[in-house]
C-alpha cells in the first residue's frame, strides 16, 4: 500500500464521525522504484490532504517533504522528486492502519489493506 | 467529409459507440459542451445492422486514428465510388475528383488492392478478375503486397438476407476506396484470457475489456477504478493504454493471495510489462472506506458489477443483517481478534445504487462510468437502464447472450456536480436499503429470477421508481429496443 492509497482512506465505522487520517502501524516497508511522472504527480497534487500526508510520511522515516506547500512548488524538480518517492516508491507491507477515533485497527497484509467491516460495524 | 466505416460483424450494438466514444477521445467534440454523437448515414436498403456506415468527420487523420484505436472497425476509407455493378462502380470512380486521386496514383509510390466480400466468398481467380479490372485507373506506382504505401480497397457484397424473419441486413453494393487505418486486432490475441495467468471465473473477456476502455475514453495518464476488480482484467486493459489504476475487491483471497507469489492481480500487470495498480484495497463498495472531502478523483470508473450468473454480489453486515438490525448483533471482545466477518447477499439492485453514488462522487465532471447491466430479453416492460441525476446516458450497447438474457453496456457521462442533496438522497436510499434487507432479499428470492433483482416489481415500478426517476427507459427520446436482432459473430 502506498501513501497515495492511504491518504484516500478512512476509518467507515458506524458512529465515527472523523475517521481520517489513519495512524500507521508498520513492521515491514518496501521500496519499489516507480517511472517518474511529473504530469500524474501534478493532476494529484490538488487532491492530497497534505498535512496528513506528510505526517504519514514521517511517520515512516520520510522527513523530506514540506509542511507547507503551494501550488508554484509544483515546478520545482527537488520537490516533485521527494514527492513521487512518498507518494508512489514507499509500500506498506505489513502492518495495521489504526482509525484516530476508536483505534480499531485495519490491517495490511502483503501491501493489501483491508478495509471490511465487522458485522457489528455497519 | 464522409468515410466509409466497414465494421466488423460482431458486436453489432458496440461498434456505432465506440467510433462515437473513440472520436470524442480524438477531439471531434471539442467546443461542443456535451455532444457525443456523430452524423451516420446508411446505404439504401441496408439494416441498422450492416457492417457499411458513412460517418461524418472533421479530417482524415481523426479518420486514422479512431480505426487505430478501434477494435470493431475493419476498415475506414476514403470512397472513390460505390455502384450495383462494376460497370456503375467505373463511372462512379472516374468522376471522382481527379485531384482527390492524383496524390496517390504516382509513380514514387507503392500500393495494393484489397479484394473483400461481405457475405460472399470469391476463388483466387475470381479476386484477380476483380483486381484486373480496375485497369482503367491510372496507377503509376508499383505493387508491394507487404506494407505499401496505399491499400485501395474493392469491397463487395451481394446482400445478406437469412432465414431468421428479420430484413435483409445489406443489399447488393460494390465499394472502391482508399484505406485510411483498420482495428488493430492483435490487441484481441495478446490480451486473450487463455494466455492470462491468473483468472477468476469472471475474467473479463479482453476483447470486451478493451472496448470498455474505449468507452471510458482511457489515456496515458489518466486514474481509472474498478470497485469489482477481481483478477484485473478490465484494469489490464486500461493500463494498456497508459492509465494509471486502482482497484476494490470484497474477497481478499483474489486482492491480496491469488495462487501465490507469481499467480495474482500483480502478475497478469507483470506479463505485460505494464504500470501496475497505483492501490488495490480491500473493501466493499456497500460501505466505502473513502475518507470525506475526497471528490472528483477518478477520470473513469469501469466495472463488471456483480448480478448473480456466475458470481453474486455480496456486501458487510452478514449476519446482522440476516438476523433484522432489531437485534443489535455484538462480537465478544475474546472473539474480535483473528474475526472474519461474514457478508450478506447483495441484490443488483442496491449494488448499482451503491455503484452510482461512489461513481458520481468520485469521478471528474465530464468523467465516464462503464459498466454492465444485465437485461431479460423479450420482456414486455423492455429494456430499462439505471439513473442518476449527475450522469447521462451516453451509449447502450446490448450483448445478447441467450435468448433469455442479454446484458447492456452502459456507457455515462459525469454532467452534473455532486451536490449535498444528491448526497444525503444517497443516503436515505442506502438506509432504507438497510432496514429493509430481508424483505428484499426475500422478495427477490420469491420472484425467483435474475430480472427480479435487477428491476422492483411492476407494481412498484409504476409507483416508485419512473417517478423518483430511478429508471429510465429512454435513450436519444427513443425506447430501448428489445426487437429480435442479428448477433454478428461470437467467438
Amino acid at each position: 500500500m502506498r501513501l497515495l492509497t492511504h491518504n484516500m482512506l478512512s476509518c467507515n465505522r458506524k458512529g465515527v464521525s472523523n475517521g481520517f487520517p489513519l495512524g500507521i502501524e508498520a513492521s515491514k516497508l518496501e521500496v519499489k522504484e516507480v517511472d517518474f511522472n511529473s504530469d500524474f504527480l501534478r493532476h494529484i497534487y490538488p487532491k492530497i490532504e497534505w498535512k496528513a500526508f506528510v505526517d504519514a510520511a514521517k511517520s515512516l522515516g520520510l522527513n523530506d517533504l514540506p509542511e507547507h506547500v503551494d501550488d508554484s512548488m509544483l515546478e520545482d524538480d527537488d520537490f516533485l522528486h521527494s514527492f513521487h518517492h512518498a507518494l508512489l516508491e514507499v509500500h506498506l507491507e505489513e502492518g495495521a492502519l489504526i482509525c484516530p477515533e476508536t483505534g480499531r485497527r485495519f490491517p495490511v497484509n502483503r501491501g493489501i489493506p483491508n478495509m471490511l467491516l465487522n458485522e457489528d460495524e455497519v | 467529409m464522409w468515410y466509409l466505416c466497414y465494421f466488423l460483424h460482431r458486436l453489432l450494438d458496440y461498434r456505432l459507440p465506440e467510433v462515437e466514444s473513440l472520436a470524442k477521445l480524438f477531439g471531434c467534440f471539442d467546443g461542443e459542451d456535451g455532444a457525443h454523437h456523430l452524423q451516420w448515414k446508411q446505404p439504401p436498403h441496408h439494416h441498422l445492422d450492416s457492417p457499411f456506415y458513412f460517418v461524418s468527420l472533421p479530417s482524415e487523420e481523426i479518420a486514422r486514428s479512431i480505426a487505430h484505436r478501434s477494435l470493431l472497425v475493419k476498415g475506414m476509407f476514403e470512397i472513390w465510388g460505390e455502384g450495383t455493378s462494376y460497370e456503375e462502380l467505373q463511372t462512379a470512380i472516374q468522376s471522382y475528383p481527379e485531384e482527390r486521386k492524383l496524390p496517390f496514383l504516382g509513380e514514387e509510390s507503392t500500393f495494393k488492392i484489397v479484394v473483400d466480400t461481405f457475405g460472399k466468398v470469391l476463388n483466387s481467380q475470381e479476386q484477380s478478375e476483380r483486381i484486373e479490372s480496375f485497369k482503367f485507373i491510372p496507377f503509376k506506382g508499383r505493387v508491394q503486397l507487404k506494407n505499401p504505401q496505399h491499400k485501395f480497397w474493392a469491397i463487395e457484397t451481394d446482400g445478406v438476407a437469412l432465414n431468421n424473419g428479420l430484413p435483409p441486413l445489406a443489399s447488393k453494393i460494390i465499394f472502391f476506396g482508399r484505406e485510411l487505418g483498420g482495428a488493430n486486432r492483435s490487441l484481441v490475441t495478446k490480451y486473450e484470457l487463455s494466455r492470462r495467468k491468473y483468472l477468476g471465473p469472471t475474467a473479463m473477456d479482453a476483447e470486451v475489456a478493451h472496448l470498455m476502455v474505449n468507452q471510458a475514453l482511457v489515456q496515458p495518464g489518466k486514474l481509472v477504478y474498478d470497485p469489482f476488480v477481481g483478477t484485473g482484467s478490465i484494469l489490464v486493459a486500461a493500463a494498456h493504454h497508459g492509465a494509471l489504476t486502482m482497484g476494490a475487491d470484497i474477497d481478499i483471497r483474489v486482492v491480496r493471495d491469488g495462487r501465490g507469489p507469481d499467480c495474482n492481480v500483480w502478475s497478469n500487470f507483470k506479463q505485460y510489462n505494464l504500470c501496475a495498480p497505483v492501490g488495490l484495497i480491500r473493501a466493499d463498495n456497500n460501505s466505502p472506506p473513502w475518507r470525506s472531502g475526497l471528490n472528483e478523483l477518478f477520470d473513469a470508473i469501469i466495472c463488471d458489477p456483480p448480478y448473480g450468473v456466475r458470481a453474486g454480489g455480496r456486501k458487510s453486515g452478514g449476519r446482522k443483517l440476516l438476523k433484522g438490525v432489531i437485534n443489535p448483533y455484538i462480537i465478544p471482545d475474546d472473539k474480535r481478534k483473528g474475526h472474519i466477518p461474514s457478508t450478506a447477499p447483495y441484490t443488483l439492485e442496491e449494488c448499482i445504487h451503491d455503484l452510482l453514488d461512489v461513481a458520481a462522487r468520485l469521478l471528474v465532471m465530464n468523467g465516464r462510468l462503464v459498466f454492465f447491466f444485465p437485461a431479460a430479453r423479450n420482456d414486455y416492460l423492455g429494456l430499462c437502464y439505471p439513473k442518476h441525476p449527475c450522469f447521462t446516458l451516453v451509449a447502450a450497447s446490448e450483448q445478447i447472450l441467450s435468448t433469455k438474457w442479454s446484458r447492456c453496456l452502459l456507457t455515462m457521462e459525469k454532467t452534473a456536480k455532486y451536490t449535498e442533496e444528491v448526497a444525503s438522497s444517497a443516503r436515505q436510499k442506502h438506509t432504507e436499503f438497510k432496514e429493509n434487507h430481508c424483505r428484499l432479499l426475500k422478495e427477490a428470492k420469491e420472484r425467483g429470477n435474475l430480472h427480479s433483482l435487477v428491476f422492483p416489481s411492476v407494481d412498484s415500478i409504476d409507483l416508485n421508481a419512473y417517478s423518483n426517476g430511478l429508471l429510465h427507459n429512454e435513450l436519444h427520446g427513443e425506447k430501448p429496443d428489445s426487437r429480435a436482432k442479428y448477433r454478428g459473430k461470437y467467438v
